[in-house]
């Protein structure tokens, strides 16, 4: 029985579908990591996650295009990144409620617009995988890395180019100094407020994206709440890995990697009762976290809203 | 007018820097009324006030951080509207701050270039900051290593960073906001060569203080604010302690005498080896021995960080103590809890008078029933009782001096020496025979600080073992019998206060230990 797991076709599979199920989590996470670096706890992830699909999904199914889709997507998850943007940075509200009362009007919303505009669980023919000459051929290697959707490799890409940007830019800079000390930020002429609308509307149009990645690249059809919790495991993910884009890019692969072996387990008949089976990726997060939490320090001012003077 | 020279940083002289009637409003305060100042070129000019007395208010006008209400500002003639620290930076301007602006978790040089534009665009220029760090800290005499994180620096350097930062950004007058509360003697006099330095290669320095020595050390003039007012201006030379300390309050203050030590020899409080971890999990106390008598102050001075916060927190059971022992009137009470030490008439005044000394929402009445509200007088069979609280309330009010418009009033809303005194009612109205008062005087005008050191010679003449933890070494000085000294929370020393001199306490402060002493 479980010997069935350890055959080439499906080791092979499992790590493959493993680097595909991490890339909405890679959005929504590095959008976040981005966000809570300059000092913004969004935990509306999840329902920016929920109307991004549901746009991304709604616009493909009327009019077939794929990236008109994706765009729409990210357009909706900006709107809705300003709107936070403006809560807390403006408005000075509590973080983590305020990012909660978003996850609710998107959870609701989606649901409405879906309700009213498509009624019934439709499908779409979404992105497919890319043959990449040569790479794509290769053995086992051009299946697990090379035969994607161009979704799955901007996520990745995305990855190293926040690196890139928090540690190599001047921008990064202001970023990462608006998320430790705001008052030092703001006395050297930085704009902490603008900085933090930058990076919670950047927060929000890849949690957009995140869900269009859902809707039209990994499942090809959209549901009522299809993120199922997936936007709190991204935030879960950036203070696992640290605040780091390769940590948390980490954190997300060996997510989806459990994730993957669970699925795989069930199509394999392995008699594990399956909600033990689909228990095991949250069960690892939460062990996971509280190994690691402790030994990194998130941003000082990570939920603290900026005032001068004080 | 003179010639407008270059500086060695290679940017232009503010020759002189005016401000006239400034004037800053607050909801329902007046920070600032009409006050003029100026400074020039090659000298410092200290501005001394009280706490609240509208000193940061005017810097941080001169720094764009407010706008005024009235009033004008003018460099080298010329009327300026400065909008923003961005505007105040252009002009040649720059300050630091008493609570210094660094990010800890980046580098020097990172804090340096940040908010700069790059010579690489997007792309930050490190080592061009680096190498300019270096050319920089070359001309000034400023030793600092640009790929240090900040975090891992001494108070002494992030204060040297500090400077070039605001060198790097082309400052020709600089104001420094009591840039020596944080440092030990020996960095004051490091710190004052090179602002003796910077003055002479032309640049304008402010020099916000109220340590009056200081003052009078460094300056070249002195403008005293008081109430938001501006007192007067006065040439340094000439001026005395006396002058500008009457300048300052308005009237002449009390000299603090400190009469015959009662001469009782029974121990209170012991400590043995004492060890205590910090927040971080680093250790924060290693091996700290020392002990404290009925009738004496043992001061413990030290620069702020050197473990301190965990010194009075162990005392009063708030930290766990990982090894060593720690005796109240010869019980061991290691590990036991607050109340048990309650119990055994230890009393606290906490560093954090608002975190840990008062809950700030709560009525002056609550908060001064907090440590027996569940005792008799006050509570029966669980239930308050209302009008002794009252009475003894209303009672402490008028003993202790307290300005509040009733009972009822939220603490929040006291002025800061108000709120010490109703924590200095609570704790010591309780007759303890041991007292723990941590940074009493932080943050307090003259006035308030006067009371308190009143208060804690009183309590010494009363009988109680007093340990004072202070920042302020002149506080120290000034109150206790004994000095201990303490640096990476290790004790240094334990010096009588008659033999000790600053210098003195200023080596162990800095860690050098005491080879000479016997």
């Amino acid at each position: 029985m479980i010997d069935q797991l350890f055959t080439e076709a499906v080791l092979v599979g499992i790590l493959a579908s493993g680097i595909r199920l991490a890339t909405p989590y890679l959005y929504a996470s590095i959008g976040e990591t981005l966000s809570q670096r300059s000092g913004v706890l969004n935990l509306g992830v999840e329902g920016q996650m929920l109307l991004g699909a549901f746009t991304a999904f709604y616009i493909t199914f009327t009019t077939g295009n794929l990236w008109l889709g994706v765009l729409a997507a990210m357009f909706v998850g900006l709107l809705m990144g300003l709107a936070m943007a403006f809560v807390t940075i403006n408005l000075q509200a509590e973080q983590g409620i305020s990012g909660i009362g978003f996850y609710l009007f998107g959870l609701g919303m989606s649901d409405l617009l879906f309700q009213k505009m498509l009624g019934t669980v439709a499908t779409v023919s979404g992105f497919r995988p890319i043959h990449i000459p040569w790479l794509s051929d290769l053995p086992i290697i051009g299946k697990i890395l090379f035969s994607q959707n161009i979704l799955v490799y901007g996520a990745y890409l995305l990855v190293a180019v926040t690196w890139f940007v928090l540690n190599k830019t001047t921008l990064g800079l202001k970023i990462k100094a608006v998320g430790e000390s705001p008052q030092a930020a703001d006395s050297l002429g930085v704009s902490v407020s603008r900085i933090r609308y930058l990076t919670v509307s950047v927060g929000g149009m890849l949690s957009g994206l995140a869900g269009a990645s859902l809707s039209i690249a990994l499942l090809n059809v959209f549901q009522q709440n299809m993120t199922s919790g997936l936007g709190f495991i991204a935030v879960a993910l950036v203070y696992f890995g640290g605040w780091r884009p390769f940590a948390v890019m980490g954190g997300a692969l060996l997510f989806s990697m459990v994730n993957s072996l669970q699925l795989w387990v069930q199509v394999l008949n392995i008699p594990i009762p399956s909600d033990f089976a689909v228990m095991m990726p949250y069960v690892l997060t939460i062990i996971a976290l509280v190994i690691t939490v402790q030994r990194v320090r998130p941003p000082s001012a990570l939920t603290k809203p900026f005032e001068r003077g004080h | 007018m003179t010639e407008k020279k270059t500086l060695p940083s290679g940017h232009s002289q503010i020759l002189q820097m005016e401000m006239h009637g400034i004037t800053k409003r607050f909801p329902g305060v007046v920070a600032n009324f009409k006050v003029d100042f100026d400074v020039r070129a090659g000298e410092v000019h200290a501005l001394l006030g009280e706490n609240g007395a509208g000193k940061s208010t005017l810097m941080k006008v001169l720094y764009g951080m407010y706008q005024p209400d009235e009033g004008q500002i003018k460099l080298d003639g010329t009327p300026v509207t400065i909008h923003s620290p961005v505007d105040s930076i252009k002009q040649g301007i720059g300050m630091i701050h008493q609570h210094f602006m660094l990010v800890e978790s980046l580098t020097v040089a990172e804090n340096v270039a940040l908010g700069m534009p790059s010579t690489r665009g997007p792309l930050t220029d490190l080592k061009k900051v680096s190498a300019r760090i270096y050319e920089l800290a070359e001309i000034y005499g400023l030793r600092v290593d640009p790929d240090a994180y900040v975090w891992q620096l001494a108070v002494g350097q992030q204060q040297r960073v500090e400077i070039i930062k605001a060198l790097y950004r082309g400052a020709a007058l600089l104001i420094l906001d009591e840039p020596t509360a944080v440092l030990t003697p020996q960095e004051v006099d490091e710190f004052f060569v090179t602002m003796r330095q910077m003055v002479t290669d032309g640049h304008a320095l402010i020099f916000i203080s109220h340590k009056l020595h200081e003052v009078l050390d460094i300056s070249n003039r002195v403008s005293v604010l008081r109430d938001g007012e501006m007192i007067g201006t006065i040439p340094t030379q000439g001026a005395t302690k006396t002058q500008l300390a009457e300048m300052m309050v308005g009237r002449p203050l009390g000299e603090i005498k400190i009469r015959q030590q009662s001469k009782t020899s029974q121990t209170r409080l012991v400590l043995q080896d004492v060890c205590s971890q910090s927040d971080r999990g680093t250790p924060a106390l290693k091996n700290v021995s020392f002990e404290v008598c009925a009738g004496e102050i043992l001061g413990v001075a030290g620069v702020s960080g050197n473990g301190q916060k965990e010194l009075a927190e162990v005392i009063t059971g708030m930290r766990p103590v990982t090894s060593g022992k720690i005796i109240l009137d010869t019980q061991d009470v290691t590990g036991k809890s607050p109340k048990v030490l309650m119990g055994r008439s230890l009393s606290y005044i906490p560093e954090e008078r608002m975190r840990d000394g008062m809950i700030k929402e709560f009525t002056v009445a609550e908060n001064l029933i907090l440590r027996e509200h569940d005792q008799m007088p006050f509570s029966r069979r669980g239930f308050l009782d209302l009008k002794a609280i009252s009475e003894h309330s209303e009672g402490l009010i008028q003993d202790y001096n307290v300005k509040t418009p009733s009972l009822e009033t939220t603490v929040k809303s006291l002025s800061g020496g108000n709120i010490q005194k109703l924590v200095l009612a609570r704790e010591i109205s309780r007759r303890p025979h041991t007292l723990i008062a941590a940074q009493p005087t932080r943050g307090l005008d003259i006035g308030a600080t006067e009371y308190v050191h009143h208060r804690l010679l009183e309590q010494r003449e009363a009988g109680t073992a007093t340990l004072l933890i202070s920042e302020d070494l002149d506080e120290i000085m000034a109150l206790s019998d004994r000095i201990a000294v303490i640096f990476e929370g290790e004790i240094m020393g334990v010096v009588p206060r008659d033999q000790a001199t600053a210098e003195q306490i200023g080596l162990l402060m800095a860690g050098v230990a005491e080879t000479a002493a016997k």
